[in-house]
Order: structure tokens, then sequence, then C-alpha cells
């Protein structure tokens, strides 16, 4: 098996993973096996998957850091685009079964409840991100793409946000997918002395903030 | 909904447990219930019988004991249902306290005994926006209340769920300042809607729902009826009520059923009633405003939420 296959079957299995949850959601729905309350029950768990595959392709840049496998970057816009999936079938059902397309009380609750405020703006924000992603677009973009995409970051917090504000008491499961994210960030702005050399380019001139951790190269969809 | 005007409630919307038993013997004897837990039949049968609004079918019993909060055993809906068979209800004693002439521990059979137990028909809203319709069996908590004799001191209830980490997992964590206590103005105590439940389907209560004795206060949001009650207490100020010690400006005292109150994080508007697909305009009070909303009267029902 050449390199390429192999990444090829690596990206595909990854592929399959990230439908699991969907297959398994649908097939818990048309089975009658999401409890008593299965409209409540999709809409959690289409957001805890967006907010693990979120944390999940966040993490793919540290990691790489971490190991220097730079084969990782290659998956990022593929778990990026499932991330939007999920986050799209949590807006989805919210919209179109729960509220069941009830523009008024729809209106209201974007504009009045914190949560889902937050939520819906981070939604949002994810769209140009998605609409950016493929190959042509980021070519097209240069830098201006880099800067784009840096708004995962603000919508990953309003996901957290979102979660955080929206239980009542136990903030156990919120939490964790908080710290998680900040350490995340963190590792970003942490060098990491030895593991992998900079270019010399680089050291004779170091670049400010995260974006110094990234390759010169043709930018890579961060999301 | 099926409960008449105070301070009566008429005999003919509600089923005396005799009735239904023996319907439940009427239909085992055509075979119906021959299929295992007869608790369907027995819930349809009861359901013609004392039913009033379509609207209101009651919710199944799998769904009633498996969907439900009682942080005791864990926040998530199904936690009860999983983890509450471990809770031993037997012996069970309820101590009474404060404003009242007979204050005391009394064995649970005791205040029992000499009750009739009714069946009846309630919704429960939850503060969360979904609700049911649930085949309650029990009595108005004003007998229990009479029996005490308050003081005229006595202006509030309040109620407390039992303390037992060891057998309620969730009071391990410290989610909510435990035990859970919640209290009722005297007047909505003694009101004939108020009840000490104990069955469900005409089935002694599940652990899951409150064994072996619960409150029911209809039209109020669920959290303010407290389980596994250990201890009423009569007192002259308002008592505290956890939800409103964990978050004051999310849940107030009397949280009535209110589609015009919004709670901060949610709207009231609307419920899920569970079984059904589309959400369901919220009634005033639950539903109960003809027989409950004199008790609120001049009441700033918004600043008193």
């Amino acid at each position: 098996m050449t390199r390429r296959t192999a990444r090829r079957a690596a990206k595909a299995a990854l592929f399959t993973a990230c439908l699991v949850p969907l297959v398994v959601l649908v097939a818990d729905g048309l089975g009658g096996r999401l409890g008593p309350n299965p409209i409540r029950a999709a809409e959690l768990r289409t957001g805890i998957w967006a907010l693990t595959l979120l944390v999940v392709t966040l993490g793919i840049t540290p990691l790489r850091r971490l190991t220097g496998w730079n084969v990782l970057a290659g998956y990022r816009r593929m778990l990026g685009l499932c991330t939007f999936t999920y986050v799209t079938l949590h807006f989805l059902t919210w919209f179109g079964i729960d509220e069941f397309f009830a523009l008024k009380y729809i209106g209201q609750d974007i504009a009045k409840r914190p949560y889902i405020t937050v939520g819906f703006t981070a939604f949002l924000l994810l769209i140009p991100l998605a609409v950016t992603s493929n190959a042509a677009i980021v070519r097209r973009l240069g830098r201006r793409w880099q800067t784009l995409h840096s708004l995962v970051y603000v919508a990953a917090l309003g996901g957290i946000v979102h979660f955080v504000w929206e239980v009542k008491a136990d903030l156990t499961v919120p939490t964790r997918y908080a710290l998680v994210l900040v350490a995340l960030l963190l590792l970003r702005l942490v060098p990491l002395p030895g593991r992998r050399r900079a270019p010399a380019a680089r050291r004779a001139a170091p670049a400010h903030g995260s974006a110094a951790v990234e390759p010169r190269a043709e930018p890579t969809p961060a999301l | 909904m099926l409960i008449g005007r105070p301070p009566d409630i008429p005999s003919s919307e509600i089923t005396p447990e005799r009735a239904y038993l023996d319907r439940r013997a009427f239909m085992a004897a055509a075979g119906v219930a021959a299929v295992a837990a007869a608790v369907p039949a027995v819930g349809r049968a009861v359901g013609a019988a004392v039913r009033r609004s379509p609207d209101d079918k009651p919710t199944s019993y799998d769904d009633i004991t498996h969907y439900n909060n009682y942080y005791e055993f864990g926040t998530g809906k199904s936690d009860p249902a999983r983890y509450a068979g471990q809770l031993v209800t037997t012996p069970w004693s309820i101590e009474v306290a404060g404003e009242v002439r007979k204050p005391g521990t009394y064995h649970l059979e005791d205040l029992l005994h000499g009750q009739t137990i009714e069946q009846r028909i309630y919704r429960h809203r939850c503060v969360e926006a979904w609700s049911m319709v649930i085949p309650w069996n029990g009595f108005s908590l004003r007998n229990w209340i009479t029996r005490f004799e308050p003081t005229s001191r006595a202006k509030f209830v309040e109620f407390t769920t039992l303390l037992r980490p060891s057998q309620m997992p969730g009071q391990r964590d410290d989610v909510l300042p435990w035990p859970y206590v919640e209290g009722l103005r005297m007047d909505e105590a003694m009101h004939p809607l108020t009840m000490v439940v104990t069955g469900l389907y005409g089935r002694a209560l599940p652990n899951q729902d409150g064994a072996p004795i619960r409150i029911h206060v209809p039209w109020k949001y669920g959290f303010k009826s407290g389980k596994a009650i250990v201890r009423i207490r009569f007192t002259e100020t308002q008592p505290a009520n956890t939800w409103h010690l964990s978050a004051p400006n999310e849940y107030g005292f009397y949280a009535n059923v209110n589609p015009n109150v919004d709670h901060p994080r949610w709207s009231q508007a609307r419920e899920r009633r569970i079984g059904e697909f589309f959400r369901r305009p919220t009634l005033m009070f639950n539903g109960y405003a003809d027989q409950v909303a004199s008790l609120y009267a001049g009441l700033d029902l918004r600043a008193n939420f």
C-alpha cells in the first residue's frame, strides 16, 4: 500500500467514524430508543457531538505540534465540515422539529434567551467558514483566509457558553468541554522547545501570536 | 382538570380506589388483563371513566416512571429510574414539627390509616417546559394538616425530602443544597387539589417518582412537589425552597404555572406534552385557574413568580 492510499484509507475511516453518531441517532429515532422525549434527546445528542467534533478539530494543530505528525493537517478540513454538519443538525432539530418552524417563538427565543442568542450566533459564525473551505477559495483568500478562520475560536467559545447557560445546576459536562477547549487554546500559545524545530527564517523574525506555529506554506483550513 | 371547585371535589370526578380495582378485576375476568402488567388497560379504563378533555390523555406508565427530575438520584432524566431501586422505603416515618398542637414522629402506616385513597388524574408541568398527565393515587393534604392541628401562627408549611446519600447517589454531589426543601402557603397547602400521593396508576408509588410518599401541587411547576417526605414543618415565616436558594432569580417561592411570565432562560408560553410531537400552549395555573386563581387575588404574579 502506497503512502497515498494509506492516507486516503485513513481519511475514509475517519469520515465513517464521524458519521457513526448520526447513523446511531437515526437508528435509535426510528427504533423508538430515544426515550420519552425523543426530540429533546436528539437536540442533546447532536449538540454534544457538535461540541465533541469541534474540540477534536481544534485538537489537530496542537497534536501536530506535539508529535510533529504534519500529516494530521490533512484531516482538519474534513473534521471541521463534520463539526459543521452536526451543528447544523442541532440547529435544524430545534428549528424544524422542536419549534416546528414557529418563527414567532423562534425569533423571540433568539432575541430574548441569552443561551439561544449565543448558540445561534456561533452557528452563524461557522457558516462562512464552511463556505470558504474548498481548496480554490482557500487559495484565493490567501492570508485573509487565516484571519477569517480564526472565527472558529469565537464560535467554539460561543458553543461552550451556550451549553453552560442551558443547564440548570449540573455544570459537570459543560465544564469538561470548557477545560478541554481552554487547554487546546493554551497549547497553541505555549512554545514547545526541542520537539519541532522552527525554520531558520522564522527564528530570525519571530511572528506574533498563535499564527507563528502555522507552517509557512499555503494556509490549511483550520475549521 | 378533573377536579371541581373548592372546597369540595365532586365525587363524580374522582374514581375511588374500589371502582378502578373493580374495573381491573372485571377486565381480568374478561381476559383483557391477561396482558402481563395490565397497566395500560387500567390506564385506559381510568381514562375513559374520568377523563374530561380528549386533550388530556394520561401519559404512559412507562414514560411517567422513566422520565423525570429527582436530583437525589442524578441530574439525568433517566437517572431516577436507574438508581432509585436501592432506596429502602420501609419503615418510614414523618416528623411533624413547628406551629402545631400535635407535633411528633409518626409512622407512615399510622398516617395513612383511615385515609380514603382516590385516583386523581392531574396535569404535571415541569418548569423546563415539558408536561405529563398523571393518574395519581392519594388524598388531599388538608386531611393530614387538620389532623396535626396547626396553631394560628402556622402561615406556611415546609416539606423536607429524605437525606440519605448512601442510597441517593445524587446527594453525593453538591449540585443542590441538600436536603431538598419546599414550602407552600397555608391556604395553598389546605387547598383540596393539593395532594399527598401514595401511588400511580393504581400501583404503589415507584421509588423514582417519590416513594413512599410525595406531594403534588398540580397548578405549580413540578419542583414545588417534594418527594420522599420525611418532615413537615409549620412555620410563621415563609420557608426556604431549594431551587430558589440555588438560583433566586430563576425560581421563586410561588412557582405557579404561568404562560405569561417566562423563566429568564426560556419561554413558559408553551410546553411539550410527553408523547406528543407539537408543543401546546401552557394554561394559566396549568389549567386549574377556576379552582386556584382566587388564592392569588391582588398578588403581583410577575414579581412573585
